[in-house]
């Protein structure tokens, strides 16, 4: 599969600001260095807890926040070289989710203009024609499309994350980014979005970035999955190799977290001490260091560890280095 | 469903606690009954707004207006909560029953040091002296795994992360050695890694202490980890009940069927369809009339529109609302 989207090294660091003329004390690495592609229709998954840089990283590819430094090529143009002008003219092409379907959706516009409003400011069609496409790509996320004079609050959680989803899918974008789109759902209803997205990928041919926290929905939806740590990219590999054969200590311990729904199942985890440390302060060396069950020191406290690809499936461990080295 | 098989230490009987808002009567509880055996882990699993949370603070009668228990009892111990006089309600909270939330940052006091908040439990309910109360709550913050106690004990809140703040929360509900701990969806605020710690710590310190706990949460996951028993609530009632080995063996209840099916579990395949329930949760204040689930379940037929089923024992021990499924 050839690469829609390739993200190469990609840096955001927020300033931390301190005293009395708000000078710049510190640097939070929220991403720090990552680098992925998704191909034409695929959907790559990037896992991680809070705090992780997940997020940033979504946003920053499209730019609603401007990265630290790094390219994002799309069909071989870095998107971060483009004017702004040019860069409003790509996002036909990129759009994203989000994962409140409260706080994402103007209250005071209607369903119509909510989803219109992409076409409008990019100067598609009539008035007319405008409005059809609206009503369509309303049917095709599975809403009334009866409801275009409606507004948010009259629909539930469930009903407005298809409308955020009918928004992205209006202008016919080839990537969306899915930024934890069913978290704030219920379980119930979580389902319906799930399905909804896989249908739209599968009729239209969208990549996804899947961002998320939740470990099973992303191994439901994704192709490949990338788990990130601290701002950095631990292991990436295809979906199915991710969960059968997790390489990284911390994605071990990440998979043996997830509860299971099977009473007589009830594993023996691997328990992580201590908490994620501050992105301000990332620990020396290998950032996952302090709390990793495989700690080599005088290595891993040291020398952060390459990314290492072991026949498609990449992780960056020294532990795992010893061990595979031929 | 009471009075089987020995022991009771909480007994809710028909507990009904409804908000009277400006837009009319929300029945937030509307009939529920739960027995809680010494030693047992509890778990009350549903999605948002099916009463969880509101039947848990109803045991403390910590429902604020315009909401109100209307009906029911909460046997604990042999005593009526709801009858209780406040005098010796506040004697049993923090006490015999203790509670903890899912934000610990709104549960705890910003501008006091935790291990103040702590003591002050340990002296107001064991009447323990200054020093004493401090000896013990450095003890607790170790049993519940805090790092270097005896420095931590004097840190406030802000300092430190989310998962250390649910230790504290935990440390101070169980310093005075309840024989009920109510845990309102302790760990959903918290990243799956901190989850698994804190989930191992209270299952751990429930076996140690053998109190009964509550556990509330919206995952069935986290039941099915946790729990011995179960009661799957939805719409203000209990929809089925039974022990978590028999409830997640044979689901009975349409909609417990439902939510299983409906996540993605690590196993679920690629190629299957997630199970979707039509429809959402409907608003309190226009329930269907019938069964509440009938407008969303597969197996809805004429007469769920118009008669609410009750709970029936259609195996030993396993209790379901559904006047469809059999046993």
């Amino acid at each position: 599969m050839s690469a829609l989207l390739e993200v190469r090294d990609l840096k955001k660091y927020f300033p931390v600001r301190a005293g009395l003329f708000s000078r710049v004390t510190g640097w939070v690495r929220a991403v720090d260095g990552i680098s992925f592609t998704i191909g034409a229709g695929e959907t790559l998954g990037l896992v991680g807890e809070s705090g992780c840089g997940k997020t940033t990283a979504g946003r920053s590819i499209l730019r609603l926040i401007e990265p630290t430094s790094g390219q994002v090529l799309y069909q071989g143009t870095d998107l971060l070289t483009l004017s702004p002008a040019e860069m409003r003219r790509r996002r036909r092409d990129l759009q994203i989710i989000f994962q409140d379907p409260y706080s994402s959706l103007n209250p005071r516009m209607t369903v119509g203009a909510i989803v219109g409003e992409g076409l409008l400011i990019h100067g598609i069609g009539s008035r007319a024609e405008r409005e059809e496409i609206v009503r369509e790509t309303l049917r095709k996320v599975g809403l009334d499309p009866a409801y275009i004079n409606r507004y948010p609050h009259e629909f539930s959680g469930g009903q407005r994350q298809r409308i955020g989803v009918a928004r992205a899918l209006a202008l016919n974008p080839r990537f969306i980014v899915c930024d934890e789109p069913v978290s704030a759902l219920d379980v119930s209803v979580q389902s319906q979005v799930v399905n909804l997205l896989r249908e739209l990928q599968e009729k239209y041919g969208i990549a996804y970035l899947f961002i998320s926290h939740d470990l099973s929905v992303v191994k439901y939806l994704s192709d490949r999955v990338a788990v990130m740590y601290l701002g950095q990219i631990v292991e990436t590999a295809s979906s199915e190799e991710v969960y059968a054969r997790p390489l990284h200590p911390y994605t071990q311990a990440l998979l043996s977290a997830v509860p299971v729904p099977d009473p007589d199942r009830r594993q023996a985890r691997i328990l992580l001490p201590g908490d994620v440390p501050s992105p301000l302060h990332p620990p020396s060396g290998c950032r996952f260091h302090p709390r990793c069950p495989s700690f080599i020191k005088g290595l891993c406290d040291e020398r952060p560890p390459a990314m290492i690809d072991y026949d498609g499936h990449r992780a960056a461990c020294h532990a795992v280095e010893q061990k595979r080295r031929p | 469903m009471t009075g089987a098989g020995g022991e009771v230490l909480l007994d809710i009987r028909g507990l009904r606690t409804h908000f009277f808002t400006d837009e009319g009567v929300v029945r937030a509880v509307d009939g529920v009954s739960l027995p809680v055996r010494p030693g047992q882990i509890v778990g009350v699993v549903g999605e948002s707004g099916c009463g969880k949370s509101v039947t848990a603070l109803s045991i403390l009668r910590l429902v604020e207006p315009p909401g109100r228990i209307v009906e029911g009892q909460i046997l604990f111990e042999g005593r009526d909560l709801r009858t209780l006089p406040e005098r010796e309600l506040r004697a049993l909270r923090g006490h015999r029953i203790s509670m903890i939330f899912q934000e610990p940052m709104t549960s705890l006091n910003p501008v006091f040091t935790v291990g103040d908040q702590i003591a002050e439990a340990i002296r107001l309910h064991l009447g323990a002296s200054p020093a004493e109360a401090r000896e013990r709550t450095i003890e607790m913050l170790r049993r519940v795994r805090i790092p270097s106690p005896e420095s931590r004990v004097d840190a406030y809140p802000h300092q430190m992360s989310g998962g250390m703040r649910q230790r504290v929360m935990i440390a101070m509900a169980l310093s005075c050695g309840p024989r009920l701990l109510i845990a309102d969806e302790p760990t959903t605020a918290l990243d799956v890694t901190i989850q698994a710690q804190i989930l191992e710590l209270m299952k751990e310190l429930q076996r140690e202490s053998g109190m009964s706990v509550l556990l509330i949460t919206h995952d069935l996951a986290v039941v099915a980890e946790t729990a011995d028993q179960v009661a799957v609530m939805y719409a203000s009632k209990v929809v089925e009940q039974a022990s978590v080995r028999e409830l997640f063996g044979a689901p009975l209840h349409p909609y417990t069927q439902g939510l299983m099916q409906a996540r993605p579990s690590l196993k679920t395949a690629k190629e299957e369809r997630l199970r979707m329930i039509p429809g959402a949760v409907p608003n309190p204040l226009f329930f269907p009339p019938g069964c509440k689930f009938h407008p969303r379940c597969p197996l809805a037929v004429d007469s769920c529109r118009s008669v609410e089923p009750v709970l029936r024992e259609l195996r030993p021990g396993h209790w379901v609302a559904c006047d469809v499924v059999h046993g």
